[in-house]
């Protein structure tokens, strides 16, 4: 039987969700928290987003949608443009070519995947950063800032799971 | 009709395989062909930067009120529980600042004097627009907030934005009603500044970090640490004797600067009319075209 108009509308709009929370990540990492100090070393939310569909759910996530939500990144936080939009492609196709690894493991090693995977791409970008500046940027402060991404993991991962059960069940 | 849909799959898996391969490939040249058009033409990007930011300005303004209140709630039980203290506190400092009105008071009275002498030109009315801060961009590598403001309210590009305390940063890109601040501390941001009482001047450049470093000094110049530092004016881009900062500390030839204000509190800023163009616009060539203008 072939589905009815709405059950697709309504399968689609379940498939956008994926981009949706990750976008929403980006939002959230540019509100203005007034806490003293936070603001340099405020974790990379966006990563996560972009490694946890694409461990779980790479078909919700093509890679023009991770090129978008980069671009959006950068205009957003100020950062040149298209610098976090190479390093959410490289974290994400990282992710699918390891993803097979990660299938059917504990959280924790997916958790361990996502600590090496944003040490990467946050070297990546401070890479990126460097060569655009023409000089090496200071890199102490990457590393808090690195270590609160990795720490705040399974927050937004648990959150996506809930999601994923509630709303994004394979039929 | 099984074995032929298998083997369109077996035929059609390499073909998407090499699509997403080369969507990969496209992709990546396409953000490393923004970057480098970025770095060739930043008004473009700029443009578009604002044009973005503008359309998810409502969006930050209506997330960013509720977080403002609680952070507000916050330290608003912060303030009771150091009431005491604070109390104290303030006796001391108004003691101590009526001495100083006594001497602003007598200056003042000296001063006009002086000026009705000499036929003094006094430097034009500082107007300012006031704005709230509605997106603190977070990362490492760039240090910019977002306003509620826009080119509608009167923004434009290069104006220094402050609050009582002293120099924020400037506008890098305005939208219609939203607009991006270069904060003082960020890697880009160079400000051009003079010691208060040495009267010795230089640049304040950005270190992404907390702190400034003086650049730019005369050679043999003496700084010592607890100086206050405030815009020269030089460039025509800022107010003149805006605070900025107070020098920290002189290590190794570095002289560094701890701004007055702390952007991560910030809630309501002014933007300055200083009715000069920043030197981010190319002032002498605007200068010029208006002469041009008048004639």
């Amino acid at each position: 039987m072939r589905p009815g108009f709405w059950h697709r509308v309504d399968k689609l709009a379940r498939d956008l969700t994926p981009f949706a929370l990750t976008f929403l990540l980006v939002i959230v990492n540019v509100i203005p928290y007034h806490v003293p100090g936070f603001a340099r070393v405020a974790p990379a939310l966006p990563l996560i987003g972009i490694y946890y569909w694409a461990v779980y759910r790479p078909d919700l996530m093509p890679a023009v949608a991770v090129f978008g939500i980069g671009i959006m990144n950068d205009f957003l936080s100020g950062m040149p443009a298209g610098v976090s939009a190479l390093t959410f492609l490289a974290v994400q196709w990282t992710a699918i070519a390891q993803r097979r690894f990660f299938s059917g493991k504990a959280f924790a090693i997916v958790w361990f995947g996502f600590a090496i995977v944003a040490a990467g791409a946050l070297a990546l970008q401070w890479l990126a950063m460097s060569v655009i500046a023409g000089e090496l940027l200071e890199a102490r402060t990457l590393v808090y800032h690195f270590a609160l991404t990795a720490a705040i993991f399974p927050l937004p991962a648990w959150l996506f799971t809930r999601w994923q059960q509630a709303f994004l069940v394979i039929e | 009709m099984n074995e032929r849909q298998g083997s369109i799959k077996r035929f059609a898996a390499p073909i998407r395989t090499f699509a997403h391969r080369f969507a990969y490939v496209g992709l990546i040249v396409a953000a490393t062909a923004l970057i480098l058009v970025g770095k060739m033409e930043p008004a473009a990007v700029d443009r578009a930067r604002a044009q973005i930011t503008d359309a998810v300005a409502p969006i930050l303004d209506a997330i960013s009120k509720p977080v403002e209140a609680v952070s507000r709630a916050v330290g608003e039980i912060k303030t009771v529980l150091e009431l005491r203290e604070e109390n104290a506190r303030l006796r001391q400092e108004r003691d101590h600042l009526m001495e100083w009105q006594a001497v602003a008071r007598r200056l003042e009275t000296e001063n006009k004097a002086m000026r009705d002498l000499l036929t003094f030109v006094p430097s034009s009315e500082v107007q300012s627009i006031a704005a709230r801060v509605i997106g603190d961009a977070g990362g490492a590598f760039a240090r910019t907030m977002i306003l509620n403001a826009g080119s509608r309210d009167g923004v434009r590009k290069g104006q220094a934005v402050a609050t009582g305390a002293g120099l924020v940063g400037r506008i890098q890109e305005v939208g219609n009603h939203s607009s991006r601040i270069l904060l003082l501390t960020d890697l880009n941001s160079r400000v051009p500044v003079v010691m208060e009482t040495s009267r010795v001047r230089g640049i304040a450049a950005g270190t992404n970090g907390e702190v400034l470093r003086l650049v730019l000094l005369p050679p043999n110049a003496v700084i010592e640490p607890g100086e206050r530092v405030v815009t020269s004016g030089h460039g025509g881009a800022l107010p003149v004797g805006l605070p900025v900062g107070i020098v920290v500390a002189t290590k190794d030839g570095a002289i560094e600067v701890r701004p007055f204000v702390d952007p991560a509190r910030l809630e309501l800023v002014r933007i300055l009319e200083f009715g000069l163009d920043g030197i981010l616009d190319l002032p002498i060539v605007r200068v010029e075209r208006k002469r041009r203008g008048e004639r």
